[in-house]
């Protein structure tokens, strides 16, 4: 009787050896299945690269030009994109009363170097483009479209604008991306706005 | 063979019987998988022939034993019948367990080895398998949206990401086949990577109470399995072919199973899903097809004791989306506001152009199991996913047709646990977890990163168990714990580095200047503690159930690092670098009652959580692009409570009624304002009638009424446009609305099933507060779908 207590202690302990070796193994397992899953993971070091936004927009450039007299020059530059920086208006100086300008309008993107003329991408694909020109109202100013794409809608990269009596207010440059084409205007032409600035200006 | 067998053994031991004969064996009889007793089997003596039955509790007992060894051999009519050697010295108690395997085997993803479960406390809803069948040409979060409590936050019709209790995103966890799915569930445009023709059952549990998920499961976790295999020598399969009136299009879907006694078992299965534009009411939606292909198979060989499975899925799925919700900025919110129609409608295509998502998922399993004895059972798993996400957005020049955003997310998982059982009454769980995941966002795009490249490992342990005290208490309660390193490379704007002051704060965090860019490489540290404790109480027809969770979750890449436009919602995204984890503290009770002719289940529930992220419009941003809303993320202190009700009553042999009501209330308790984005209260009640002896014909008439959301935060905002100011009414909910279904589903023969569903069935027109293309388009209208179920 006594032997057979004995037995099956030293088989009891036999078993909880056998657990703890099992235990042991498991742990060794685990430890190294997750060293070798933080090996794996030792990516190089090195730095991503940099993304220059490709078809940022920072800058907008409406040159007027009348038959004689002075140019009036309207830009915005807005380097930071959609960041913090509010863009920088200026415009060069006043438009003439009663005068006829050529006008011309450039994108460009300045983060890169040289800059980018968006201008060239928005006339080669004028048919998914359309630049409006936006008069505040009391602004005796005119505009009119010199400019077609293949299907013989207005592009409006060139403008005529022409000048009343004096007056002031605002001048929006707005250009849309895949708007309706043709359309009544901006509040009809959907698309995507890639630019709308505002510029305040007066005639003299 | 059974009786050649029991000869066989029968001659084979002839053995001494002049001893002492007068031993007692009691034995119990378990089922393997889930614990529970088997009655009714039947154990013959080797040696003396003479059978036993088990009782009731599954116990049975022998006596007159000799000191020996003896043959039992052990049968129950839905086990494989088995012989164990029983060696007897003195009276003797012994436990069997037996194969429970004519019904189906029990996945090896479930580790709970006395249950299927994954908690105790908290009550869990399913969606078996003929729902999710009727889901087939829809998507899992459309499957998930049946279950009361259940919402989705939507883009179009296509993308439906599941919502718990009004907690979406990184605050659910989607376990697919027992991975953890890593798919960017940040973005609130991103559906989860999973085919809803490869699951077999689905499971949601509205709170983080399943801690070998994860701790962070503030929302709650959805879990779905492959379809279980039996223990037989079996080929089978089935193919699912439906077509839909709306979007013009259909599902192809089939899967193959091949099975053997022995247990070995290999799976395929696969599905092509495709459509067109879908249309509303009114008009069509021009740029909502889809375009899906899914491949999954699974080979294992799975033994009463040991087991192993190997599975690999992908899933590949492009999605058009809205032509008319790509916009600008203010300017052009406000025209597509006020519009009643969306301002671009062409004619009916399947062609998908940009804007478009493509997505493509890895998932590979491997994974294993042995019982040991005296310790229970091990497994380890270890698993690989690869997500590819890329958007394609409207895009001027050499740039149209390529990405915008185009993120790998490479991710690794180790888990090994044990589940064992500590006595009759308690069992126990315990495991770790370590992965390692690897963000890259493409350069090549030549657009800012959206989310930033990182590494992040984390390392988590966790313990759970419960005790049985009686029939009518069981007790539960798990503890998790998580650690997470993130090093991410973050090109900021130099303009947005120093609006926000980081340039006093971190500027030893930069790494290298590019003009107006600053490369910064951020290592952080996230300690997440999580716990659960509850109680299950069972009497009579009813059951209570409650749980409380504490849950943590580490702040996702894009609520601490978004810094610029976000295309699809037209504003300005701005995340925090400085967040610390969210802290949750569910309270959820849930009383079920299962009558004979009524049956229903409330689940009340309170969900508090600390640093509580979310976003909110902050301000104006002028653009040379016009202007944009600034949403910032923000953490404050915000309470949710709710209910869900399921009630069903059978009004004779064959009709029954099933209602379905959920609502639920957020609160900012900082601002005293309601959360964005919560849903709004719904009701869903069918009439079903059903037919088991002619054609197995089931007709439902379902009624969902949606209420109209009133409490919501005022996010308008004012811009002045061309000299006029004008309020950009972005947050008022639109109204409440009314939807009938019609489900009908007939078995020409055994093998052959019909189902007609249709959706919307009086076309009406309507728009979901949760759709965040609402300001543009009506939700989808009426759509048949006709679909064949064939089984062989």
């Amino acid at each position: 009787m006594k032997t057979l207590q004995l037995n099956s202690i030293t088989n009891f302990k036999f078993q909880t050896m056998k657990t703890m070796k099992t235990m042991k193994t498991m742990k060794n397992i685990s430890f190294y299945a997750l060293l070798s899953i933080a090996m794996l993971g030792c990516s190089d070091d090195d730095t991503p690269e940099v993304v220059n936004e490709e078809e940022l927009i920072t800058t907008v450039i409406l040159t007027l030009t009348p038959e004689s007299g002075d140019q009036v020059v309207l830009t915005t530059v807005d380097l930071d994109g959609d960041g913090p920086d509010e863009p920088v208006t200026t415009v060069s100086g006043s438009f003439s009363e009663n005068t006829q300008y050529q006008g011309a309008v450039r994108f460009l993107n300045e983060t890169e170097t040289p800059a980018e003329e968006i201008t060239d991408e928005v006339v080669e694909e004028a048919d998914e483009h359309q630049v409006f020109y936006t008069i505040s109202e009391g602004l005796n100013i005119q505009t009119q479209y010199e400019d077609q794409d293949s299907q013989g809608n207005p592009l409006g990269v060139q403008i005529t604008l022409s000048t009343g009596l004096a007056s002031e207010g605002s001048l929006t440059v707005t250009l849309r991306h895949e708007p309706v084409k043709p359309n009544d205007g901006l509040d009809s032409a959907g698309g995507e706005t890639d630019i709308s600035t505002s510029f305040d200006v007066s005639i003299q | 063979m059974r009786l050649l067998a029991l000869l066989l053994l029968l001659f084979s031991s002839v053995h001494s019987f002049a001893q002492d004969c007068n031993n007692t064996l009691n034995g119990t009889l378990l089922d393997i998988h889930d614990g529970s007793v088997l009655t009714g089997a039947t154990i013959v003596v080797a040696q003396t022939g003479v059978g036993f039955q088990t009782d009731l509790d599954g116990n049975f007992t022998i006596n007159f034993l000799c000191n020996s060894t003896y043959q039992l051999q052990v049968s129950h009519p839905s086990c494989s019948t088995k012989i164990f050697t029983v060696v007897i010295q003195d009276d003797t108690q012994k436990t069997f367990k037996l194969e429970h395997h004519l019904e189906s085997l029990n996945e090896i993803i479930v580790n709970g080895k006395k249950t299927n479960r994954a908690t105790k406390s908290i009550y869990e809803n399913l969606v078996d398998q003929q729902t999710i069948t009727t889901f087939s040409s829809g998507s899992l979060g459309d499957a998930l949206n049946s279950i009361s409590g259940v919402s989705s936050l939507n883009t179009g019709n296509t993308v439906v990401k599941p919502m718990i209790n009004g907690l979406h995103s990184s605050r659910v966890l989607i376990i697919n086949n027992g991975v953890q799915m890593q798919d960017q569930e940040w973005g609130a445009e991103h559906a989860p990577s999973i085919d809803i023709n490869a699951v077999g059952s689905l499971k949601v549990i509205k709170g983080a109470g399943a801690l070998q998920y994860g701790g962070n499961a503030i929302g709650g976790v959805i879990i779905a399995s492959a379809p279980k295999v039996p223990l037989l020598d079996s080929l089978y399969g089935k193919t699912i072919l439906s077509g839909s009136s709306n979007g013009l299009g259909g599902v192809v879907s089939s899967s193959l199973t091949k099975s053997y006694q022995n247990g070995l078992h290999a799976s395929i299965q696969g599905s092509l899903k495709r459509y067109g534009d879908f249309n509303a009411p009114n008009y069509n939606l021009s740029n909502t097809g889809v375009f899906e292909r899914n491949i999954s198979a699974k080979i294992g060989f799975n033994r009463i004791d040991y087991g192993v499975e190997a599975y690999y899925s992908l899933f590949k799925n492009e999605i058009g989306i809205l032509r008319a919700s790509h916009i600008g900025g203010a300017e052009d919110q406000v025209q597509a506001i006020l519009s009643p129609t969306p301002s671009i409608i062409e004619d009916f295509t399947y062609n998908i152009d940009a804007p478009r998502q493509e997505v493509m998922h890895h998932l590979a399993r491997i994974k294993g199991f042995k019982d040991i004895e005296n310790i229970g059972r091990i497994s380890l798993q270890y698993d690989y996913q690869q997500n590819n996400r890329l958007e394609f957005d409207i895009r001027r020049g050499s740039n149209s047709g390529r990405a915008s955003v185009d993120l790998v997310l490479d991710t690794q998982t180790l888990t090994i646990d044990v589940a064992t059982d500590i006595s009759e009454k308690l069992t126990a769980k315990f495991g770790v977890v370590g992965s390692l995941q690897t963000n890259y966002a493409n350069p090549e795009t030549g657009v800012r990163r959206l989310i930033p490249d990182y590494d992040k490992y984390s390392f988590a342990g966790f313990a759970s168990g419960d005790y049985t005290i009686n029939q009518k208490w069981v007790l539960e309660a798990g503890f998790r714990f998580d650690y997470t390193h993130m090093n991410v490379f973050k090109f900021y704007r130099r303009s947005f580095w120093e609006d926000r002051g980081y340039d006093n704060q971190f500027s030893n965090l930069v790494v290298e200047e590019y003009g107006n860019q600053l490369l910064v490489n951020p290592k952080l540290d996230f300690y997440n503690p999580s716990f659960t404790i509850g109680a299950k109480f069972s009497f009579g027809l009813y059951k209570l159930f409650t749980n409380y969770s504490l849950s943590s979750r580490a702040p996702n890449a894009s609520e601490q690092f978004s810094e610029g436009l976000h295309h699809s919602a037209s504003r300005i995204e701005l995340g925090d670098l400085q967040f610390g984890s969210e802290i949750a503290h569910k309270v959820s009770v849930t009383l079920q009652q299962k009558g004979e002719r009524f049956d229903f289940t409330i689940m009340p529930y309170s969900n508090s959580i600390d640093n509580f992220i979310l976003i909110e419009p902050t301000g104006i941003r002028q653009t040379i692009r016009g202007n944009f809303q600034v949403w910032e993320y923000r953490q404050t202190q915000a309470q949710m409570y709710g209910l869900d009700l399921d009630a069903s009553l059978s009004l004779s042999d064959n009709m029954r009624f099933v209602h379905q009501f959920s609502l639920v209330k957020g609160y900012d308790k900082t601002s005293n304002e309601p959360l964005i984005s919560m849903p709004a209260a719904s009701t869903l009640n069918s009439l079903v009638y059903t037919n088991p002896n002619f054609k197995n014909l089931s007709i439902s008439v379902q009624s969902n009424y949606v209420f109209r959301q009133n409490e919501f935060p005022n996010t308008n905002f004012e811009v002045t446009i061309l000299d006029t100011k004008q309020t950009i009414d972005i947050s008022t909910p639109p109204a409440g609305y009314h939807l009938l279904h019609l489900n009908i589903t007939a078995a020409i023969n055994p093998d052959m099933q019909v189902g007609l569903y249709a959706n919307n069935l009086l076309n009406t027109s309507y728009r979901n507060y949760l759709n965040r293309l609402r300001y543009y388009a009506d939700d989808v209208g009426r759509n048949i779908t006709l679909q064949l179920k064939y089984n062989y």
